[in-house]
């Protein structure tokens, strides 16, 4: 556990990418089996503790500090992990008594019931240090924070090898951990592991944002154009196991999701093929009719899958590429290809909740330019407000997982825009710890003492980190009044912070004072030179809420 | 007699009608009694200042010999009297000439902490506990996540790394007054006997320490000495990822500061190799402080007042945070420093 602790700890101050693939190269290489794997599958995100939850950390550290003392800390570090770390009482010498290994910590955390969990945790903690404690807890709670994504952690193991991250992509969904196998295949003692997974996750080829400038040099006819829907990408994989068939939903990071979605498992286990990988958007239907983000989001927020739910949020699933078909790769064939083999599936299909994202013809950037400007006389009908954009393809692109350049452009609709007061500001989490980075603003509205401010949103990106620090300062100096972790900032029409909110849309809501929620606001501007008075008025937003 | 009448909060900061003189005032104001030099307590176009030799003269050094009016040194200990308000400066262990003030009125005794810490300093005297009634304290690392490390082990890390990066130069951030120095005293304290380089903004000060009989080895400016591999250079925490910063080999970014106590301050400054060096006083210093003092009222002054707030009310004393806007920020940059 203790070089465990020191890998993520060096890795939290490591700034390069290039040194952190060495740290952790380093680390597969010099420590062995299981451990290392295990690590492996801490940074990868693949291990989960099922009753170890936030909630039972902060049971354990109310045990042992005053409450107001540990939510105070909290509040200011920003990290729950690294307050009970820092807190957790008895920091005296350890060198004398036994630390467990990663390997062992993690049996016996999988071995403990809910019940003998609370024990069994707080005993490992009072066995480890500082720094163990902190990597218990992150380990334990998901969110490792260190600044390595899963790519980077198989990118580092695959090094072993000499090999690049998509070789363990390709097979890592037939993997599982300590992945003896993998390193025994990495460090040439055995041969590659074979996928035995018939379903396996494909990882996802993502589109680069187009910038108007670089449409010059792209020719038209090079491309074909779909419909950005505002839903989630999932990848569906149906395959044969021992058992029969096994149906699977994959988030486009590759976790699955399929239990969420029982409707959409069950139409996927009536097309008539028995193995095959496709990418799409999921939706929520209505009568034919695509509903916004915000109700598909009603659905994706709940826990539990009633029969209600499903009849009041129908899945559906709005294909657009064709991975793979009865056990044939199709990723390497051009985009062009697997759209016609795509349209053959599921016109041949022919089930409900599963259709085809149509394609939208054009013969100049001018005229498409038009149609992600009002999709809804473009073809796009009724669905217009569950569109964010156009996705571009190049007819030829193969299927390259991660985001290759030069094959697929997202060209997004332009964000929405207003001026608004800044209210109140809470500090951050994470990298942004005890810095003041989450704002709250407001819009003019008519009050019964004249105009007033009303709260419409909270944002907390889009500033750089300078502009960060700036926005830190003012609102430390600008503090009229304090609710816990809350500050209350100067907001009168004479003396107040403008800030220019981009937003991608505008829904009502009954949760929210002012009866409106925006969809994705970030802080665009900030506009030190605008007078309080004169930024938007809430009518401004009720005017773009659609229907 | 109570506290509230010997010191009231104005605009300008901390008033004393009786006297009529400020402690540490951010304004300009006709007379001030000034704890330490650091620039977020000690500002310039005071009529009168009333401080220690060592703050009088670093501020000279600062902001010109004409900062103040007129200027007047006080002895630690040393008894004056102001209109019938009994003033005295004793050490508080922050930086060079730091002082805490007492003031006595009748039977109340007041003691305005400014910055403290209670470890031992090689480059300052050590932090007295004074009995008073009221005590008014800095917070600056007011939550109990902060214990501030051996000072000593914190050094032995630096030399750990310089040794295992022999080609680097290892910068370390530090801010110019107090910290700098007192990091090359701890690097000879610890047998280190190389040239200690530092940069152009800590120079003037750090020439003012050694001529004040602080013994700080061999000294030498980091400017046009070369690229420096394997060496150990100081200079504020501004500096470290600045252009200045890149002539320098590979340079391994280090900061001697109680902030790097939270990994997301060290990760927000690109910090490779934190220190957890401070000369404020840690949870643990400031809650013994508070007790040795055996006052009755606390008042917080800035940094994080309201976990002290909530502890010492529970044991308790009467205690209220005094929002002072404006102090805490000697560990921000001074741009007048960095230029250089």
């Amino acid at each position: 556990m203790n070089r465990f602790a020191a890998l993520l700890d060096s890795l939290a101050y490591e700034p390069s990418r290039l040194g952190k693939l060495r740290l952790m190269t380093g680390y597969f290489r010099a420590v062995g089996d299981p451990d290392r794997g295990f690590a492996l599958a801490a940074l990868t995100g693949t291990l989960s503790f099922r009753h170890a939850k936030p909630a039972l950390v902060r049971t354990l550290i109310y045990e042992r500090i005053d409450p107001v003392l540990f939510d105070l800390s909290y509040d200011f570090v920003g990290d729950l992990s690294e307050t009970v770390a820092l807190l957790w009482p008895g920091d005296h010498d350890k060198s004398g008594s036994h630390t467990p290994r990663l390997a062992e910590v993690i049996a016996t955390l999988d071995a403990a019931s809910k019940l003998e969990l609370p024990g069994v945790l707080a005993r490992l903690l009072d066995a480890l240090d500082e720094t163990g404690r902190w990597a218990l807890l992150k380990l334990i709670t998901g969110a490792l924070r260190v600044g390595v994504s899963a790519r980077l952690a198989k990118q580092a193991v695959a090094e072993l090898g000499g090999y690049d991250a998509n070789a363990i992509e390709d097979l890592w969904h037939g993997l599982a951990p300590p992945y003896l196998d993998l390193f025994a295949w990495l460090e040439g003692r055995e041969p590659r592991p074979r996928p035995h997974d018939s379903a396996p996750f494909c990882p996802a080829m993502l589109a680069h944002a187009l910038t108007e400038r670089e449409l010059e040099d792209l020719a038209p006819a090079d491309f074909c154009a779909e419909w950005k829907w505002d839903g989630i990408r999932v990848q569906a994989a149906v395959g044969i196991g021992e058992g029969g068939k096994i149906i699977r939903l994959y988030s486009r990071t590759g976790e699955e999701i399929s239990a969420a979605f029982p409707d959409l498992t069950e139409m996927l286990a009536r097309v008539p093929h028995a193995r095959f990988s496709l990418d799409g958007e999921l939706l929520i239907l209505r009568t034919g009719r695509v509903q916004s983000f915000g109700v598909l989001q009603q659905r994706l927020n709940r826990k539990q899958v009633t029969a209600a739910l499903l009849a009041d949020f129908p899945a559906h699933i709005r294909a657009y590429d064709l991975l793979g078909l009865e056990g044939e790769d199709l990723r390497a064939l051009p985009f062009a290809e697997r759209r016609r083999k795509l349209e053959a599936f599921v016109a041949a299909a022919g089930v409900e909740r599963l259709d085809l994202s149509p394609q939208v013809a054009f013969a100049s950037w001018d005229f498409l330019a038009a149609a992600r400007r009002d999709p809804a006389a473009a073809g796009a009908g009724a669905d217009a407000a569950a569109i964010e954009g156009v996705m571009l393809k190049r007819r030829d692109s193969i299927y390259v997982p991660g985001r290759p350049k030069g094959l697929w452009y997202k060209w997004k609709r332009d964000p929405f825009a207003v001026d608004a007061v800044l209210m109140y500001a809470q500090r951050g989490h994470g990298k942004r710890s005890s810095f003041y980075s989450d704002f709250t603003f407001g819009l003019w509205r008519a009050g019964n003492d004249g105009d007033e401010l009303v709260p419409v949103g909270k944002a907390y990106f889009g500033f750089t980190d300078d502009e960060l620090r700036l926005l830190d300062r003012y609102v430390r100096n600008h503090t009229t009044n304090r609710f816990g972790p809350v500050r209350e900032v100067t907001h009168m029409p004479d003396e107040g912070l403008v800030l220019e909110i981009a937003f991608e849309g505008v829904n009502h809501s009954s949760r929210h004072k002012s009866g409106v929620a925006m969809r994705f606001p970030r802080i665009s501007r900030i506009r030190w030179d605008k007078p309080a008075r004169e930024a938007d008025r809430l009518e401004t937003l009720e005017r773009l809420i659609a229907d | 007699m109570a506290a509230a009448d010997i010191l009231t909060l104005k605009p300008a900061g901390l008033y004393c009608a009786a006297g009529d003189f400020f402690i540490d005032p951010l304004r300009p104001v006709p007379r001030a009694l000034i704890t330490h030099a650091h620039s977020d307590h000690a500002r310039a176009g005071h009529g009168h200042v009333l401080a220690t030799a060592e703050t009088l003269a670093i501020m000279a050094i600062r902001y010109g010999e004409n900062f103040a009016g007129a200027t007047q040194a006080v002895r630690y200990g040393e008894a004056l009297t102001i209109s019938g308000v009994e003033v005295g400066f004793f050490p508080a262990g922050h930086v060079l000439g730091s002082a805490q003030i007492r003031l006595v009125q009748g039977r109340a005794r007041i003691v305005v902490s400014g910055d403290y810490k209670r470890e031992p300093d090689p480059t300052c005297p050590t932090f007295e506990p004074l009995a008073c009634d009221t005590f008014i304290s800095e917070a600056t690392f007011g939550l109990p996540v902060f214990r501030n490390a051996d000072a000593a082990g914190e050094i032995g890390k630096l030399l750990a790394s310089q040794k295992l990066f022999p080609e680097r130069t290892h910068l370390v951030g530090a801010y110019p007054l107090g910290k700098a120095q007192r990091i090359i005293a701890l690097l000879r304290q610890a047998g280190y006997d190389r040239p200690v380089y530092i940069h152009g903004a800590l120079e003037k000060i750090t020439a003012y320490y050694q001529r004040a009989g602080i013994a700080l080895g061999d000294v030498r400016m980091a400017a046009g000495a070369g690229a420096l591999p394997g060496e150990i250079v100081l200079c504020p925490p501004g500096a470290i990822n600045d252009l200045w910063s890149r002539h320098f080999a590979e340079p391994r970014a280090a900061f001697a500061s109680g902030w790097m106590r939270v990994r997301a301050h060290a990760r927000q400054r690109g910090i490779e190799l934190p220190l957890v060096i401070s000369d404020h006083a840690d949870w643990d210093g400031l809650c013994a402080t508070v007790e040795e003092t055996q006052c009755s009222t606390l008042l917080v002054t800035h940094g994080e007042p309201d976990a002290l707030v909530h502890c010492f009310r529970q044991r308790g004393l009467e205690a209220a945070p005094l929002h002072i806007l404006g102090y805490g920020d000697e560990e921000a940059e001074t741009p007048t420093e960095t230029d250089a």
